[in-house]
């Protein structure tokens, strides 16, 4: 351990062994049901469904640019309270991080799940992934797959990976008991799997599953893809940090923010059950807001918009995985992640805690030592 | 900026700073007046939110002040405090509030003196230091 073990594809026809793989999960093994990406029957959209019938897999995705939502929260449901159920969870690499927070910050359990991770692909936005499904039907899978992987890396056909995707150095999952590797080797040959954990490789004994050898060029493939997206983020970092760097600056980013707070909704790690901003301490007074307009001259309604993604940062700035589900909910097209991905970023170097990363890491606002950061203390 | 008077919002302790700012008053010791002393029963119970909202609101500075490490009331809520004021040290620069308006000082129970000599300093610092953005441009 961690051994690889192979599955042969046949006739190039990639998603379908892996649908053939999940049903034999929930046949042969433990698993009582999978919460995978699916296809829903009615329209062509993918939302991850928990699928207890190995019959149904044959609509599973896990290769679709469609990225809905992050679904740490949903592993997040399915395990922070006791069942009788074993899940197994088909994951992005950053629903395995924002998991690995929520875990951390007792919203969930690792112990009953069971986590295949796949080299993320990336996601189109969510408008972006409907027009694209629109346009190209039943083989929209098929063909961003072969694109991202045998194409370039130009956009599809006009359709750009979403903007946090696109300076996403986490493609490749860690923390997954299973890892379905597709970048390097030849995927329409055979798809490698690293068993990552004991119950890993007692899965793929389970399932019989031939060892195999990492394919020579992974290595290669992964580093060239990871130079590229961290020139990219670099690149965002930078970028963003010079059209926020005055408060002027940031009520001009956020000025098309109506306070829907879907942000806040989409956000994985955010986890409070009742948001302070949706209770009665922002349920303001008329007279209160008459005060600040004769104050100010004027006020913007509804008011504490800064303040809100403000205290959002200081609130969840620690564990954000930049997954970019913010950016996917805002209505009025605020590129929200690039600002809280670069505040994130700062503030895990800040406490030298990388989000997501290891669950037996305490959360830094958790803990706390006798003797340390002195430096803010004093005038 | 003659006339500028700063503006500051002290979260200050029940058990250390607030009993030093007591002090100071019966000791007839005299700081300036521009200091809203906010009494909490502990830094440990300052949320980011607070400072946040007092910077937004147009404070110039913002002071958190509790007792010395180890003189915690409630053991380790000025631990907490001090790990709050580094994340706020973080966040807040990188949109131009310049990290000197925020400072969280320890101050005993018996430090009238410093609480009164920390109060100048402080006022002094943001009189040089000039108005917060927020006080000048309009926040939504």
């Amino acid at each position: 351990m961690p051994h690889i073990v192979r599955l042969p594809v046949e006739h190039e026809q990639i998603l379908a062994t892996l649908q053939v793989f999940f049903s034999r999960i929930l046949q042969q093994t433990q698993v009582d049901a999978m919460l995978a990406p699916v296809h829903l029957p009615m329209k062509h959209v993918v939302m991850p469904s928990l699928v207890a019938d190995p019959g149904k897999m044959t609509g599973a995705d896990p290769l679709s640019p469609s990225f809905p939502m992050n679904s740490a929260k949903l592993v997040s449901r399915l395990t922070r309270r006791s069942g009788r159920g074993r899940f197994a969870v088909v994951l992005r690499p950053c629903e395995i991080r924002a998991f690995v927070e929520l875990v951390k910050l007792k919203q969930g359990r690792m112990d009953k799940v069971f986590i295949i991770g796949l080299d993320c692909l990336g996601a189109f936005s969510n408008t972006a992934y409907s027009k694209f499904a629109g346009e190209c039907g039943r083989d929209a899978t098929t063909r961003f797959c072969n694109h991202v992987l045998f194409g370039g890396r130009d956009a599809l056909d006009g359709f750009d990976l979403a903007s946090a995707c696109r300076c996403c150095e986490h493609f490749v999952p860690h923390g997954a008991d299973l890892h379905i590797q597709l970048y390097g080797g030849n995927v329409r040959k055979e798809i490698l799997i690293r068993c990552e954990s004991d119950q890993g490789s007692a899965m793929a004994d389970a399932l019989k599953l031939e060892e195999a050898a990492d394919p020579q060029d992974r290595a290669m493939v992964v580093n060239d893809l990871l130079n590229v997206r961290k020139a990219a983020r670099d690149r965002m970092y930078a970028n963003t940090a010079t059209v926020v760097d005055s408060i002027e600056k940031l009520t001009r980013y956020l000025a098309d923010c109506v306070n829907c707070f879907n942000c806040r909704v989409a956000c994985p790690v955010c986890y409070c059950r009742e948001c302070v901003f949706m209770t009665d301490v922002f349920d303001h007074d008329p007279d209160r807001y008459l005060g600040w307009a004769e104050r100010k001259g004027m006020v913007k309604m509804p008011t504490d918009t800064v303040f809100y993604h403000l205290t959002r940062m200081a609130h969840m700035s620690t564990a954000c995985v930049g997954c970019g589900q913010c950016t996917n909910a805002c209505p009025n097209d605020i590129p929200v992640v690039e600002l809280f991905r670069l505040v994130a970023h700062r503030t895990q170097v800040a406490f030298d805690y990388p989000a997501g990363k290891d669950v037996g890491d305490r959360p830094p606002l958790a803990e706390f030592r006798e003797s340390e950061y002195t430096e803010v203390v004093g005038l | 900026m003659k006339d500028f008077e700063p503006t500051v919002i002290a979260f200050v302790c029940n058990w250390c700073t607030y009993t030093a700012a007591d002090l100071a008053g019966t000791s007839r010791l005299a700081y300036p007046p521009n200091v809203r002393l906010i009494r909490v029963m502990c830094t440990g119970m300052v949320d980011p939110q607070y400072v946040i909202k007092a910077l937004l609101e147009g404070a110039d500075g913002v002071l958190v002040s509790g007792c010395h490490p180890g003189d915690c009331h409630y053991i380790n809520g000025n631990y907490k405090a001090r790990r709050r004021i580094k994340l706020l040290k973080t966040i807040l620069p990188q949109f131009g509030i310049e990290p000197e308006r925020l400072c969280l000082t320890w101050i005993g129970a018996s430090d009238g003196i410093h609480f009164a000599e920390t109060m100048r300093k402080l006022v002094e610092r943001l009189t040089v230091l000039g108005p917060g953005e927020t006080k000048l441009k309009m926040v939504i």
